[in-house]
């Protein structure tokens, strides 16, 4: 169970808002032949296993896992879905390498989201039928319910809020694949319209279409094919009961980010993640989740994160950068594949390849993605360009 | 407990009971709706059924010529080389002789059973075909590898579909 877990090959498609040029199955096969080519033009014969992660419910098709191999040229080949964020199918390919079941995975997730005329009804059928439904509520009201008890528990501010946004979309515009970069202030933000108080309409990541594949090698065969080899140093998730009116900390507080991270700190031999971890990409689906995100996964004390946020210390400049690819709030979401955008980020940045929005001397990165609303499940994983 | 709990005493729950509001259900209907991105490959060959042509794709590396058209080729993951089009004709691959329409619900008396079956089109890679409906043959007549030919919709009821195609009759 010592096997080291590398990822050594990373190819991406899409990443606009509509991609009504292209099928599912073509954005996929660009991401994989991306990705292989990246992974020393890898031919997938040479794959042992494909691990994809997928809601058959935003895709409209029963047993959407079906639909997997051919797009990744795993016909013929072990291949399963995870029905989670794409970093809970991350973890499944890792534990196949660390089994020794498995010494080359593939794994993948994407977003056609663009496909779905109303993603409010599919996020409503998330709610509990008998007990949440018939209020008729549009799903984000779960969002406003989070944020007020946020806010109230830790006397974080809106305008802290709404600086997450600012933050993000700034970041967003030196990155090439975000599509929601701006350039706004606090006040945009807070007097944009109000979509479930205090939550506004600019607090809230826009919806975007795209694909990402990775490769992932055991130790011995990682350095075979790729000389930047990044390593999975840890990794884990956590979900709190789905009873909105009862979760075990109540809804202010992101109890599945700190059991997640726990779990990938414990792995990785990190005792004090402040300092440990060189910068983030964190879920921010909402402005406030990244706040809340960040004092859940103890990169900053409860309470704090919205005052380090102002002090700068968030900032691609600052000493924690978070969400330096501009989040979801600036790239856009992809739904159950935001995780493997958060992780390619880390990827691109550990290996020095991101460009204007390079980050100097980083090591070790985490990434957290959540399930959005109403769901209470978050993952956790942590990375380094160090063995 | 103090207040005594009413049991039904063994007699099972019947339709009657649920429909009465005896029994509580809470119900809800789905509500979404989705239109899928047909991408070049499959736009292409439904663009061609209108035209009133079948198209498939060709992989040079494997030899095969793919239908229905795929912009890769599954087996070797490279691009696909080309496209050609191919005739309307074909040998019955499987098929069976269905009473029920999708819902489950039995067909009529007197009403025929549908036909589907997997057609192999002549000119695509053997093994490779189309899912359609026979017509025109009585079902005790139909053969394995018997020959077949699509009828089409007249041209003004054609929409980009595969049920631009009626269904498939022995030739």
């Amino acid at each position: 169970m010592s096997k080291r877990v590398a990822i050594v090959g990373i190819g991406y498609s899409g990443f606009r808002t509509t991609s009504a040029d292209l099928s599912y199955r073509e954005m996929i096969f660009e991401a994989a032949t991306k990705c292989y080519e990246d992974a020393g033009g890898i031919h997938p014969q040479s794959i042992d296993s494909f691990v994809a992660s997928a809601e058959d419910f935003m895709e409209g098709i029963s047993i959407a896992d079906e639909y997997v191999p051919d797009q990744l040229g795993a016909v013929l080949k072990p291949v399963q879905t995870i029905a989670g964020d794409s970093i809970q199918g991350l973890a499944s390919a890792v534990m196949q390498i660390k089994t020794g079941q498995q010494s080359i995975v593939a794994t993948s997730a994407f977003s056609k989201v663009s496909n779905l005329s109303h993603y409010e009804h599919v996020a409503a059928y998330a709610t509990d039928p008998a007990y949440i439904r018939p209020l008729n509520e549009h799903p984000y009201f779960i969002a406003g319910l989070e944020m007020n008890r946020y806010l109230y528990e830790t006397g974080t501010t809106r305008e802290q809020c709404a600086t997450v946004v600012v933050k993000n979309k700034y970041n967003a515009l030196a990155n090439p694949s975000a599509v929601y970069g701006a350039k706004i202030t606090i006040d945009d933000v807070i007097g944009g319209p109000l979509l479930s108080a205090p939550l506004g309409v600019l607090d809230v990541s826009g919806h975007l279409d795209g694909a990402i594949v990775l490769l992932l090698a055991s130790e011995d065969k990682a350095r075979e094919l790729n000389d930047k080899p990044i390593w999975i140093k840890g990794i884990g998730w956590a979900t709190d009961t789905p009873n909105l009116d009862s979760r075990i900390e109540g809804l202010g507080t992101a109890v599945y980010a700190k059991l997640a991270a726990e779990k990938a700190y414990a792995m990785a031999g990190i005792t004090t993640p402040g300092n440990e971890i060189d910068f983030a990409e964190v879920d921010d689906t909402f402005s406030y989740k990244e706040l809340q995100h960040l004092e859940a996964l103890r990169l900053c004390g409860p309470g704090e994160a919205g005052k380090l946020l102002e002090l700068g210390c968030f900032a691609a400049t600052g000493d924690l950068p978070v969400n330096v690819s501009g989040g979801s709030l600036g790239v856009g979401y992809l739904h159950e594949a935001n995780g493997l955008q958060r992780v390619l980020e880390l990827v691109l940045q550990l290996r020095g390849e991101a460009g204007k929005r390079q980050l100097s001397g980083v090591e070790t990165g985490l990434a957290f993605a959540w399930r959005g609303v109403p769901t209470a499940t978050g993952a956790a994983v942590i990375l380094s360009n160090r063995p | 407990m103090q207040e005594k709990v009413h049991v039904s005493g063994g007699t099972a729950l019947s339709e009657q009971d649920v429909h009465s509001g005896e029994i509580f259900m809470t119900e809800d209907s789905l509500d979404c709706a989705f239109a899928w991105d047909t991408g070049v490959a499959i736009n292409r060959y439904l663009t061609e059924l209108k035209n009133g042509r079948i198209i498939a794709t060709e992989c040079r590396h494997c030899n095969r010529i793919m239908l229905p058209p795929r912009l890769f080729c599954e087996l070797c993951f490279k691009p696909s080389s080309g496209w050609v089009y191919i005739n309307d004709t074909g040998v019955v691959n499987t098929f069976s002789i269905c009473h029920v329409h999708w819902d489950a619900s039995r067909i009529k008396e007197g009403e025929k059973p549908y036909l589907p079956a997997v057609i192999e089109i002549d000119g695509a890679s053997a093994g490779m075909g189309i899912m359609q409906l026979l017509g025109e043959v009585e079902p005790e007549k139909i053969k394995f590898g018997m020959k077949v030919k699509a009828v089409w919709k007249p041209e003004n009821e054609r929409t980009g579909s595969i049920t631009d195609i009626k269904y498939f009759k022995p030739i």
